[in-house]
C-alpha cells in the first residue's frame, strides 16, 4: 500500500468527507458533548480508538462472516471495545465519565463506528480500515473540538475549565452568553460551520428541489 | 400513583424530549425526515420499540445485572452490571429482530408501511439512551414502561414537526452552502429552542 493511499484515507474525512458534515454520522454525541473543551477532547480520543480497533477487528474477519448476520457481529466487537473505554474511563477519570455519563455507552450506536464498519471495513484490508477509523474520528473530533472552543468561551468565558476572560459574575468585563451552553446553540453552530465548509469546497453543495427561474421582463406589446 | 405515571409521560415527551432536548437518534432523525408519511412510519416504529426494550432491559437489569441481584442464585457477591452495555445491544437488536418477523406474520401492511425503518431503529441512540437513562435514574418496571413509551411519543412528534418544516422549506431560495444539511440544523436548532420553553416545568 502506497504512502499515498494511506494518506489520503487518512485525511481526507477531515474536510473533504467529513463524517459529521457530509455524512450525516455520529450526530447525537457532537451535540451534547461539546460544552466543554475537555469533554469533547475525550470523546474524540475514545471515538478515534473505538473506530479504529473496531474497523480493523471486522476487516479481518470480514471473509468469515456471513452477511445476514453481520450487524450482530459487529455490534458486539463495537459493544465489547466501548465497554472497554468505559471500565478504563471509570478506574483514572472518574470525574470525566460521571460526566460524560450515558455518552460513553452511546458510542456503540454512534453510526459513524457502525458505518465505518459497515462501508469500508467490510471492503478493505485490516492496515487501511485501522488508518480509515483513525481519519473518521480525527474528522468527528475537528468538529466537535471547534464547536466546544466556540461554546465555552463564548458561553463561559474560559477554556478546558480555566478562566480566558473574566466573566462579570467574579468582576471581570466578559458578560458570558448563556445561549451558548444551551443544547440549541449547538445546532446552529454546526449549521454555520457546515455553511463554511461548503463556501469553501462548493462541489458539496447539495442540488436543490426546485429552481427559481430567472425573471423574465415581457416586452410591452 | 397515576399521578406519578402521568408526570413522567409528561416529562419524557416534552421537558426531556429524546431529540429536541439530550439530542438522541439524531442521524436518523436529520437523514429521514424529508417526508411527513416516512417520518411518521418511523416514528411509531420508535414508539412501539423503545416501550417494549426499556421494561424488558429494566427486568434484565433488576433481575441479573445489578450489584447483588444474582442473590436468588446463591452469587450475593456478583455484580454484572459492566455487561450492561453489551446486554442491552443485544436485546434491542434481538427484539427488533422479532418484531420484524411478527409483523411480517401478522400484520403485513404495517410491515409493509415501516419497510426499511425497523432494522435501522437498532442504531438509533434513542433506543439505547433511554435503556442508559432507565438505569442511571433507577426507575421501577412501571415507571420504566411509562418513560419508554413517553420518550418514543416525544421522538416521534419531534421527527413528524421536524418533516413537516421540511416538505415547506424545500421550496424556498436557501443560500447554496446552507442548503440541505446546514438549514436542517438551523431548524432543528429553532425547534430545540422551542422546546427548551417546557424546561422551566417541573412535574
Amino acid at each position: 500500500m502506497s504512502d499515498m493511499a494511506i494518506k489520503k484515507v487518512l485525511l481526507d474525512p477531515i474536510a473533504n468527507d467529513n463524517p459529521i458534515a457530509l455524512q450525516i454520522l455520529g450526530i447525537c454525541s457532537a451535540l451534547a458533548v461539546t460544552t466543554s473543551l475537555q469533554l469533547s477532547i475525550v470523546m474524540t480520543v475514545a471515538v478515534c480508538l473505538v473506530t479504529a480497533f473496531s474497523s480493523m477487528s471486522v476487516s479481518m474477519i470480514r471473509n468469515h462472516i456471513p452477511s445476514s448476520i453481520r450487524i450482530i457481529v459487529q455490534m458486539t466487537i463495537i459493544a465489547t471495545l466501548v465497554i472497554v473505554v468505559d471500565q478504563l474511563l471509570r478506574a483514572f477519570a472518574y470525574e470525566l465519565s460521571k460526566q460524560l455519563s450515558v455518552f460513553v455507552g452511546l458510542i456503540i450506536t454512534n453510526c459513524i463506528v457502525m458505518g465505518r464498519a459497515e462501508a469500508f471495513a467490510m471492503k478493505n484490508g485490516p492496515v487501511m480500515s485501522f488508518v480509515d477509523g483513525i481519519g473518521n474520528g480525527l474528522g468527528y473530533g475537528a468538529i466537535l473540538i471547534a464547536v466546544a472552543i466556540v461554546r465555552e468561551l463564548l458561553g463561559a468565558g474560559s477554556l478546558f475549565g480555566i478562566e480566558i476572560m473574566t466573566t462579570t459574575n467574579n468582576g471581570g468585563w466578559y458578560q458570558p452568553n448563556g445561549l451558548l451552553l444551551l443544547p440549541p446553540s449547538a445546532f446552529f453552530i454546526i449549521g454555520l460551520i457546515i455553511w463554511g465548509l461548503r463556501s469553501w469546497k462548493p462541489e458539496q453543495n447539495e442540488a436543490p428541489d426546485f429552481k427559481i427561474k430567472a425573471h423574465v421582463t415581457k416586452e410591452a406589446f | 400513583m397515576f399521578e406519578h405515571y402521568l408526570s413522567l409521560f409528561i416529562k419524557a415527551v416534552f421537558v426531556e424530549n429524546m431529540a429536541l432536548a439530550f439530542f438522541l437518534g439524531m442521524c436518523t432523525f436529520l437523514a429521514l425526515s424529508k417526508k411527513i408519511d416516512a417520518a411518521l412510519g418511523l416514528g411509531i416504529a420508535v414508539i412501539v420499540v423503545l416501550g417494549i426494550t426499556v421494561p424488558v432491559n429494566n427486568l434484565i437489569y433488576t433481575s441479573l445485572l445489578k450489584d447483588g441481584a444474582l442473590a436468588w442464585a446463591g452469587y450475593p457477591d456478583v455484580d454484572l452490571s459492566f455487561l450492561g452495555l453489551l446486554t442491552y445491544i443485544g436485546v434491542i437488536a434481538a427484539l427488533v429482530q422479532i418484531l420484524e418477523m411478527v409483523l411480517d406474520k401478522y400484520f403485513p401492511d404495517l410491515y409493509n408501511a415501516l419497510g426499511v425503518f425497523l432494522p435501522l431503529i437498532t442504531v438509533n441512540c434513542a433506543i439505547m439512551g433511554a435503556s442508559l437513562f432507565m438505569v442511571e435514574r433507577d426507575y421501577t418496571f412501571g415507571e420504566s414502561a411509562v418513560y419508554g413509551v413517553g420518550a418514543g411519543v416525544g421522538w416521534a412528534l419531534a421527527i413528524v414537526a421536524l418533516a413537516g418544516i421540511r416538505e415547506k422549506l424545500k421550496y424556498s431560495d436557501v443560500p447554496e452552502g446552507l442548503r440541505g444539511l446546514g438549514i436542517t440544523f438551523i431548524t432543528v436548532g429553532l425547534m430545540s429552542l422551542g422546546f427548551m420553553s417546557f424546561s422551566g416545568i417541573s412535574l
